[in-house]
């Protein structure tokens, strides 16, 4: 006959599950906030939120404590996300025992004119206009409107991973049916090496349960850092207007579970409804430069985080970065008409073909070490081979060199060297 | 835990798609018993037996599949001296079996492969994925992240070029593998209790210019695009080095596809592995591979072939030119696998005369 559990460990293992809904600890008598706080540590949910609850308890006991166990806190991502609504607080709370864990950054569209409502217990920092404002000036070309206002948060951030998901989006299930921890995979993509100098077909070698093929060379199994990962979609996926125009009931509904290196120098789509980034390397190398004529508050409507991404995954080569693909995914609800956005005069399309083959051949010179370095080098081949073909690549190029001058101003310190 | 599936009779398909286009070409020394689980998906097609080893054995094939057998003998009665170029006591010597099969696309799977379930509990049919891989086109130009995006339920990710929607030919389809995954010996020795448990529902083209191991245990291709660089080389006995067959095919065809603008997909289907070979038998066999690979890899990476060799083979003697003149000072080995390279490609275009009219390039060069 097993031994009946006493009332008050229940009671504490049911606090340690729910911590992301404990807002203050101060009212728990010493002895339970003691024992709270280690079974807090031994099931590893001392996030820097939940320390700080228990270090506003004031209780000396808890100070000594963490003296002696020397804990340190990890970093913690952060989440910029633009408002495409004011009201935030059906997405937050489907988000919060994922996000309340860590700092959000909350930056609100120039272009929305409501009030942002956003629900309580979120440890957060929110910008609109006159922040973005006062912090910025008014000399800069570039403007942070739309799905580009989420770069003013990778500015402002000082924490070394960002975390980005669009805010028509929700934690998507697995194919067990679990909710899936977008931010806890996004952040072990993040931290595990990438492999993008020869093709695992088992996929990521570093997950439980997978590793090298035979023929990986040796050399090459340490890998490289990853320094951004990107989750997909389902529900409604990335489309293009035509796409999805074609496909009206198509929605995305398969689970794949694997997670890859995108090999170094193959190019791809760089979505920015999904994403995850290490700041502190290629922080500077995302950028909201590229803004279509006819840009509008669809995903179909703007190629701003593809010319990004193309930015990106150029400047991870070569720099010998890794760049990782697949998990996570998030859910994106139904939104807008395809046809509607097709109507609209769509440049984007046919700028690719333009984009893609430039990108294709773009070799940057060796004295190029930093992602700075790298931008400004790719804005300048920007100008030069693609300025005279329309003018949106010129007043790119322009905007690649004030986004530099930027991040050197306001985005603190310059990004560490390639790996 | 996966486990493999045993009712396949419910699963075959009504028609059998390619059914006198293609051949299965199966490797064995020892027994087909295998085949019995894959008689509702193999039973339409012709199977080509290579017997490896001792040519006085008899392999006992089981009744109603229609098949030819070939052992060393026939090898050597048939190549004649050119039968060098064929390895001896290794399952490289499969690729006869490529090269004295008259269809266009080939299948090859290994006797200790047996059919996989699928997350829902269904039996794989293999072979079906493989026809479906081959007969849709890849896409080595740019990356799609939703995979295959000619799957059912998948297609072109926003920010795709429409100039690349198209695609190219699908020249090899290479599958994976579940339950004992394909590790080389250092790697089986550390983690012997290892399974691939993990169903990763996705077929996606491998990059150009990206260069991949190609393990030979499921694996499908179009023998008129790429069938005379699918050479598995001098291996087994009387040869330095061993299990290293089907890899350096793989980076000869991927080099070669990268340069005629083919694809080559990998992924789905899954089979089920059984057998967990000897690690210290592997080891021995591949110990010069794990070196070599170190130089044989930037080789490969850094190879170019010149605009006019515009057919597979022109490409492949190229290749085996370049092999001799930058390997052979890791190893005479490699002088002599080069000679066995161009032995091939005479003994394949024997074998495999153009029919009369037909032109011979199969792609242009990239």
């Amino acid at each position: 006959m097993r031994t009946p559990s006493c009332l008050l460990p229940l009671t504490l293992d049911s606090a340690v599950l729910n911590l992301s809904n404990i807002t203050d600890l101060s009212p728990l008598p010493d002895h339970i906030l003691i024992e709270l706080f280690l079974r807090t540590l031994r099931a590893g949910k001392l996030t820097e939120r939940v320390l700080k609850l228990f270090i506003a308890t004031g209780k000396d006991e808890v100070f000594s404590l963490i003296q002696e166990l020397n804990i340190q806190v990890t970093v913690n991502p952060v989440l910029p996300t633009r408002t495409l609504n004011s009201d935030l607080t059906s997405f937050m709370n489907a988000w919060r025992p994922i996000f309340s864990r860590f700092h959000l950054i909350i930056v609100k569209d120039l272009d929305l004119k409501e009030e942002i409502k956003i629900p309580e217990g979120f440890n957060l920092d929110v910008y609109e206009k006159p922040d973005i404002d006062r912090l910025v000036g008014t000399s800069t070309s570039i403007i942070f409107s739309g799905y580009a206002c989420r770069y003013f948060g990778y500015l402002v951030s000082r924490k070394k991973y960002i975390i980005s998901v669009d805010d028509d989006c929700l934690p998507a299930k697995d194919n067990k049916g679990f909710l899936v921890d977008a931010v806890s995979q996004h952040i072990t993509n993040l931290t595990t090496p990438a492999t993008p100098f020869f093709f695992n077909t088992l996929y990521d070698p570093f997950t439980e349960g997978a590793d090298f093929v035979r023929g990986y060379p040796f050399s090459l199994r340490s890998g490289v850092t990853c320094v951004l990962s990107c989750g997909l979609w389902h529900n409604l996926a990335d489309y293009d207007a035509p796409t999805q125009a074609l496909k009206p009931e198509e929605r995305n509904s398969r689970y794949v579970d694997a997670v890859l290196t995108v090999p170094a120098r193959t190019l791809m789509p760089i979505s920015g409804i999904n994403i995850a980034f290490n700041r502190d390397v290629v922080g500077p190398a995302l950028l909201p430069c590229l803004r279509l004529a006819a840009e509008g508050k669809f995903r179909w409507e703007t190629m701003e985080d593809i010319w990004s991404g193309m930015c990106v995954k150029v400047i991870c080569d070569h720099l010998r970065l890794g760049v990782k693909t697949g998990l996570p995914y998030v859910w994106r609800n139904d939104r807008g008409d395809a046809i509607a956005s097709l109507r609209k005069e769509w440049e984007g399309v046919k700028m690719m073909e333009e984009v893609v083959p430039f990108f294709q051949s773009l070799r940057l010179p060796q004295e190029a070490t930093t992602a700075e370095d790298c931008v400004v080098e790719v804005a300048n081949a920007v100008k030069e081979k693609l300025g005279s073909k329309d003018p949106v690549f010129a007043r790119t190029a322009k905007a690649m060199l004030d986004w530099v001058k930027l991040w050197k101003s306001v985005g603190g310190c310059s990004s560490s060297p390639g790996a | 835990m996966v486990e493999p599936a045993t009712a396949t009779q419910t699963a075959a398909p009504v028609m059998p798609q390619l059914k006198d286009e293609l051949d299965i070409v199966i490797p064995t020394i020892r027994n087909l018993d295998f085949l019995e689980m894959w008689r509702p998906f193999f039973q339409p097609y012709h199977l080509i037996i290579v017997q490896d080893g001792d040519p006085s054995k008899t392999i006992k094939v089981p009744p109603g599949f229609d098949y030819e057998l070939y052992n060393r003998n026939d090898i050597n009665k048939i190549l004649g001296p050119k039968a060098s170029c064929i390895s001896f006591k290794d399952s490289a010597c499969r690729c006869f079996g490529y090269m004295v099969s008259k269809k266009k696309y080939i299948f090859t799977i290994d006797d200790d492969c047996f059919v996989a379930k699928d997350p829902s509990g269904k039996a794989v049919n293999a072979l079906e994925q493989h026809i479906k891989n081959i007969l849709s086109p890849s896409t080595p130009f740019f990356f799609n992240t939703l995979y295959d995006p000619f799957r059912d339920g998948a297609d072109f990710v926003r920010g795709y070029p429409f100039s690349l929607r198209e695609g190219v030919p699908t020249a090899v389809s290479h599958g994976l593998w579940l339950n004992i995954p394909d590790y080389d010996a250092p790697t089986q020795l550390v983690k012997p209790l290892e399974r691939n448990n993990r169903f990763v529902d996705a077929v996606l083209t491998i990059p150009k210019g990206t260069l991949f191991p190609m393990c030979g245990m499921n694996l499908a291709f179009d023998r008129d695009l790429i069938g005379p660089a699918m050479y598995f080389g001098l291996m087994g006995d009387g040869q330095p080095i061993g299990r290293y067959d089907d890899m350096w095919a793989g980076w000869c065809i991927k080099v070669i596809c990268d340069h005629l603008g083919l694809g080559v997909k990998t992924g789905l289907p899954y089979i089920y592995h059984s057998k967990a070979s000897n690690p210290f038998v592997n080891l021995r066999k591949e110990y010069k591979g794990i070196f070599w690979q170190e130089e044989i890899i930037p080789f490969f990476q850094q190879v170019v072939l010149p605009k006019d060799c515009t057919t597979v083979q022109k490409c492949y003697i190229e290749l085996a030119k370049q092999v001799k003149e930058k390997l052979s000072k890791v190893d005479p080995y490699f002088d002599k696998l080069a000679d066995a390279m161009v032995t091939w490609i005479k003994a394949w275009d024997e074998l495999n005369p153009p029919t009369a009219g037909s032109s011979v390039p199969n792609g242009k060069a990239a």
